[in-house]
């Protein structure tokens, strides 16, 4: 099965997996396999798990698109980060910043997605003790 | 002794030789920035292209085709004109044609009775409009040199949501297209409202086309709503990338027109600049050969003799 993570700038992996894991907007995490049916769905901010021979590739996948048709998944994404593309310090200052603005008022949209980024970027880069996936 | 007018002359070659210097440079680096933009409007392809094939199937798979940004009016009340120009100059014409094209945009939206708002893109528009009195509806500078998907996005998103607000009836977007490394084209393009669905889908590279059933999450409707504000910001990032790309191709062109023509100025100056020095020097053996005439009794040997200590002299 073919997979590509596709970002407006680049497109930021292109390969053969055996199995995709993406999080749609429902809450639940869906699982691609080849032959798949065709599926269109919109991404949550969260983790992207590209599964194939030599193991797997894991992506930060800031909210967008999964596309399945044909044998061939193709994930679009504002922005899509692999593990060595993460500022980790930078998104635990991130992490910070929205966690002190959720307690003075934690009804803030923004900052509950900055939240889930940075989050979703720390696990991604492995740098919490959080399970991947 | 050099003549005041060899002098000027030689004065002037040497302007003209650092003019010459500087915009070889700019010639070089314009060069290299046109292959590093017309990569980056290539690297932004694939997202576009998957974009509209997104939108392709989801009109095949008969998604609700009602959605502010498709909203039609019969008479538009007020048209927002994009213009992408370039913050610095010595591009040709690139910017004034871009300005052009834009303010016949203009004029036409006047004439049909409408109000207009300038969006525009690059400081050389800004100047323009700015000088003419025009009013300014939203200006950014500092993103048509290397344009990021953020700037793309910053500007769409204050697009679409005056749009969606209803205070924008149509907004067409004025760039200059890249079509090769030799041609560049200003375009005019529809920005919003945008066509229908289908009609996008008719434009895209068609890789699905089949009339496979697809499942959607969270549902067809849903999901045109999240993905047709990315589908604006992709379109004017690819204008934006391809209008770098377009200003970079043109200032090499300027600047390497402007290398030539210093090189042409350089051959007619020194060749005046020699004829200056050639008729001084005639001069002055004409004073000296009317000088020893005038002294000696018509005896050439005196006229040789001068002449060949001013050889000596001179060589």
């Amino acid at each position: 099965m073919q997979v590509e993570v596709v970002s407006p700038e680049r497109i930021t992996f292109s390969g053969e997996a055996s199995m995709v894991v993406v999080r749609t907007v429902g809450g639940g995490d869906l699982a691609f396999q080849s032959r798949h049916q065709p599926f269109i769905g919109v991404l949550q901010i969260s983790q992207a798990k590209i599964l194939n021979d030599d193991g797997g590739e894991l992506f930060a996948v800031h909210s967008g698109f999964v596309q399945c048709h044909g044998d061939k998944v193709t994930i679009l994404s504002d922005v899509s980060e692999a593990k060595d593309d993460i500022d980790v310090d930078r998104a635990k200052a991130a992490l910070g910043r929205a966690e002190d603005a959720l307690r003075a008022d934690d009804a803030d949209e923004i900052m509950v997605a900055a939240k889930r980024r940075a989050e979703t970027r720390l696990r991604v880069a492995g740098a919490t003790t959080e399970a991947a996936v | 002794m050099p003549g005041a007018k060899e002098r000027e002359l030689r004065r002037r070659i040497g302007s003209v030789q650092s003019t010459k210097k500087i915009t070889r440079a700019m010639e070089l680096i314009a060069a290299t920035r046109v292959v590093k933009a017309m990569q980056r409007a290539n690297e932004a392809k694939p997202y576009a292209a998957q974009v509209t094939g997104v939108i392709e199937n989801l009109a095949a798979g008969g998604a609700s085709v009602d959605h502010p940004l498709l909203r039609e009016v019969d008479e538009a009340k007020r048209v927002g004109i994009i213009a992408i120009t370039s913050d610095r100059g010595l591009a040709g014409a690139y910017n004034a044609s871009v300005i052009r094209a834009a303010e016949r945009q203009l004029d036409a939206a006047r004439t049909a009775g409408a109000d207009y708002a300038l969006i525009l893109i690059g400081k050389k528009a800004i100047d323009y409009f700015t000088f003419r009195h025009y009013e300014i509806a939203a200006q950014y500078t500092g993103m048509s040199d290397t344009p990021t998907y953020e700037n793309a996005r910053e500007v769409a998103d204050n697009i679409v949501t005056q749009f969606t607000a209803g205070d924008l009836d149509r907004v067409e977007l004025v760039y200059t297209e890249f079509v090769t490394m030799g041609t560049q084209r200003v375009t005019v393009r529809r920005y919003l409202p945008l066509e229908s669905t289908s009609t996008i889908a008719e434009g895209g590279s068609a890789e699905a086309g089949s009339l496979a059933q697809f499942e959607f999450e969270p549902s067809p409707g849903g999901v045109l709503e999240s993905l047709l504000p990315r589908y604006m910001e992709s379109r004017l990032y690819s204008a934006m990338l391809e209008a770098a790309a377009s200003e970079h191709a043109n200032r090499q062109r300027a600047m390497k027109a402007a290398t030539d023509n210093a090189e042409d100025l350089i051959t007619k100056l020194s060749r005046e600049m020699n004829q200056a020095r050639q008729a001084s020097i005639t001069t002055e053996i004409m004073e000296i050969v009317g000088g020893a005439e005038a002294m000696g009794s018509g005896d050439d040997s005196a006229i040789i003799n001068v002449l060949e200590n001013m050889e000596g002299a001179t060589a």
